[in-house]
């Protein structure tokens, strides 16, 4: 069965433009992507969107579909109202190139930033280490990241209020978080994620988390853990006190 | 940190293309929440109908100085300042309201239903300057670890509470009240236990677990309980509220207690 639905999608460059109306036949079992790829071979050659894999898995078709980030390629038509006009528009945390598309670059600057996996002495002759499942399980949650920046996008710390030079958003506490909890990592990166990554900037709203295509537990399983490793570190005063007398640890 | 220049367009609060009825369930927390401080803070100050027959209300257990014959240490001390009100739900309340109020969950939840810091995801707000929990006063809330070890400390005194319910004139029983109570301290200790501090303490703070098996039991029932705290800090928000008005209804002759058995 085909119905005919209007979208709404923004049109324009850097950051000035307007919603456009196109209105084009659904069928089931079509994504918005889809229907943004017959608008474009139909209605508007010319719109410029990003899309990769089609299946969820490289990140490129973010944008914002009636109001809220999410991947084009993961969102069914069925799951939206057809009796009202869809509005699609590029993710608004980042500066706006075309249409529907945003650099997204300043995120490969940010990684940058945290310091890398240092092992500790490979546990084996042979150079290897052993490192048991349950201890990984942690982790491999951050790795199926595929760094779509939906949640960089719905976070309000960067989206609303533009703190980008303070704060490295949800998906590289994600990434910090695989670092800093990795068993045979060494490096610390506390000092760093209370000064100049900003942990102290999420107010743990979990707006990340909702939107996360990968359902990670963003905000509960690394930014709230994280956080708890800071208070440790610098806001427990009987910690602190503990640390100096047995000397353990440091800032 | 790399600078980027985002032409950040700020709609102004509470503009959004979310067509969605976003506004539902941050006004829900704020009714919610706010019903609940309401409520207990004007049965905090009624001092008298908190308990009736076994049952002690929560809001004022434990009752450390109060009615002589009940209260662990009497009545009212003659040091207690005379310009401050005296219940015994003021001696304690700080603490579960100061273990709820800095609990991630809530502060998460209030910011967004009092504070609008966002009204809801991906929603316009009314301010421009923010500051997160990155300075005062709300680098205080890491104080909620402080928070938990006493409410750790009340809670076997609130399954004390539970265990006297279930004790009558006439020897073991079960009345509704019994079972209210019981109800109410297994939420709260299903809230309690699922606390994100906690788990980082008992676990989380490792990144071996696997060389702690006590400890990675322990992380691994935090975790359980934690994947559903919201629904903990919740119900156990209600049937406090809850447990109390029935005690009090109850000793104001206004509710009759069913006995079960
Ligand atoms: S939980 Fe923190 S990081 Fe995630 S969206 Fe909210 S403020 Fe941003
Ligand atoms: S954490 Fe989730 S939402 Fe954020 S970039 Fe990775 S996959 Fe996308
Ligand atoms: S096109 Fe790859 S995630 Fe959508
Ligand atoms: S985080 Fe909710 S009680 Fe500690």
């Amino acid at each position: 069965m085909s119905t005919q639905v209007t979208f709404r999608i923004w049109r324009g460059e850097k950051g000035a433009g307007q919603l456009r109306d196109y209105t084009t036949e659904i069928s089931s079992g079509m994504v918005v992507l889809d229907a943004v790829h017959r608008i474009q071979a139909t209605q508007a050659n010319d719109l410029a969107c990003r899309w990769n894999c089609k299946a969820g898995k490289c990140g490129s078709c973010s944008a914002e579909v009636n109001g809220k980030p999410r991947l084009m390629c993961m969102t069914r038509m069925s799951d939206l109202p057809a009796d009202k006009p869809i509005t699609i528009e590029p993710l608004r945390a980042f500066p706006h190139l075309r249409d529907l598309v945003t650099d997204v670059s300043w995120n490969y600057d940010v990684k940058k930033k945290i310091r890398k996996y240092q092992p500790r002495k490979p546990d084996n002759p042979d150079g290897t280490w052993s490192m048991e499942q349950d201890d990984i399980d942690r982790v491999q949650e951050f790795r199926k990241c595929i760094e779509c920046y939906l949640c960089q996008d719905v976070c309000h710390v960067l989206r609303e209020h533009g703190l980008h030079p303070d704060f490295i958003g949800p998906r590289f506490l994600v990434y910090s978080a695989a670092l800093e909890m990795h068993p045979a990592d060494t490096a610390d990166r506390l000092p760093d994620l209370k000064n100049d990554l900003g942990i102290g900037y999420c107010n743990i709203t979990k707006c990340c988390t909702k939107v996360c295509p990968e359902s990670i537990a963003i905000t509960d399983n690394a930014i709230i853990p994280l956080k708890e490793r800071v208070v440790d570190r610098y806001y427990d005063p009987i910690k602190r006190i503990f640390r100096a007398i047995t000397g353990s640890g440091g800032d | 940190m790399s600078t980027i220049h985002v032409p950040v367009t700020r709609n102004g609060f509470g503009r959004t293309s979310r067509p969605d009825a976003w506004w539902v369930v941050p006004l829900l927390t704020f009714l919610g929440l706010g019903a609940f401080v309401v409520y207990v803070t004007w049965a905090a100050f009624q001092g008298v109908h908190y308990r009736f027959g076994p049952y002690l209300s929560p809001l004022y257990s434990p009752e450390i100085f109060g009615d002589p014959r009940t209260a662990w240490f009497g009545g009212k001390p003659d040091w207690f300042p005379s310009f401050l009100p005296f219940t015994p739900a003021l001696l304690v309340l700080w603490a579960p309201g100061g273990f709820r109020f800095s609990c991630y969950y809530y502060r998460g939840a209030y910011y967004k239903a009092f504070w609008a810091d966002p009204p809801s995801c991906a929603v316009g707000e009314p301010r421009k300057s923010y500051c997160g929990e990155a300075s005062f006063p709300l680098i205080l809330q890491n104080i909620h670890r402080y928070f938990l070890v006493v409410a750790l400390i009340f809670l076997p005194i609130l399954w004390h509470d539970v265990w006297e319910g279930f004790w009558f004139d006439t020897g073991f029983g079960v009345r509704a009240g019994s079972l209210i109570l019981l109800v109410n301290t297994i939420l709260l200790t299903g809230y309690s236990l699922g606390c994100h501090t906690l788990r980082h303490q008992i676990g989380g703070i490792l990144d071996q677990l696997s060389r702690r098996p006590i400890r990675k039991q322990g992380y691994r029932m935090a975790s359980c309980f934690n994947r559903s705290h919201m629904l903990w800090a919740w119900t156990s928000l209600f049937s406090v509220a809850f447990s109390d008005l029935y005690v009090r209804l109850c000793s104001m002759g206004i509710w009759t207690d069913w006995r079960i058995f």
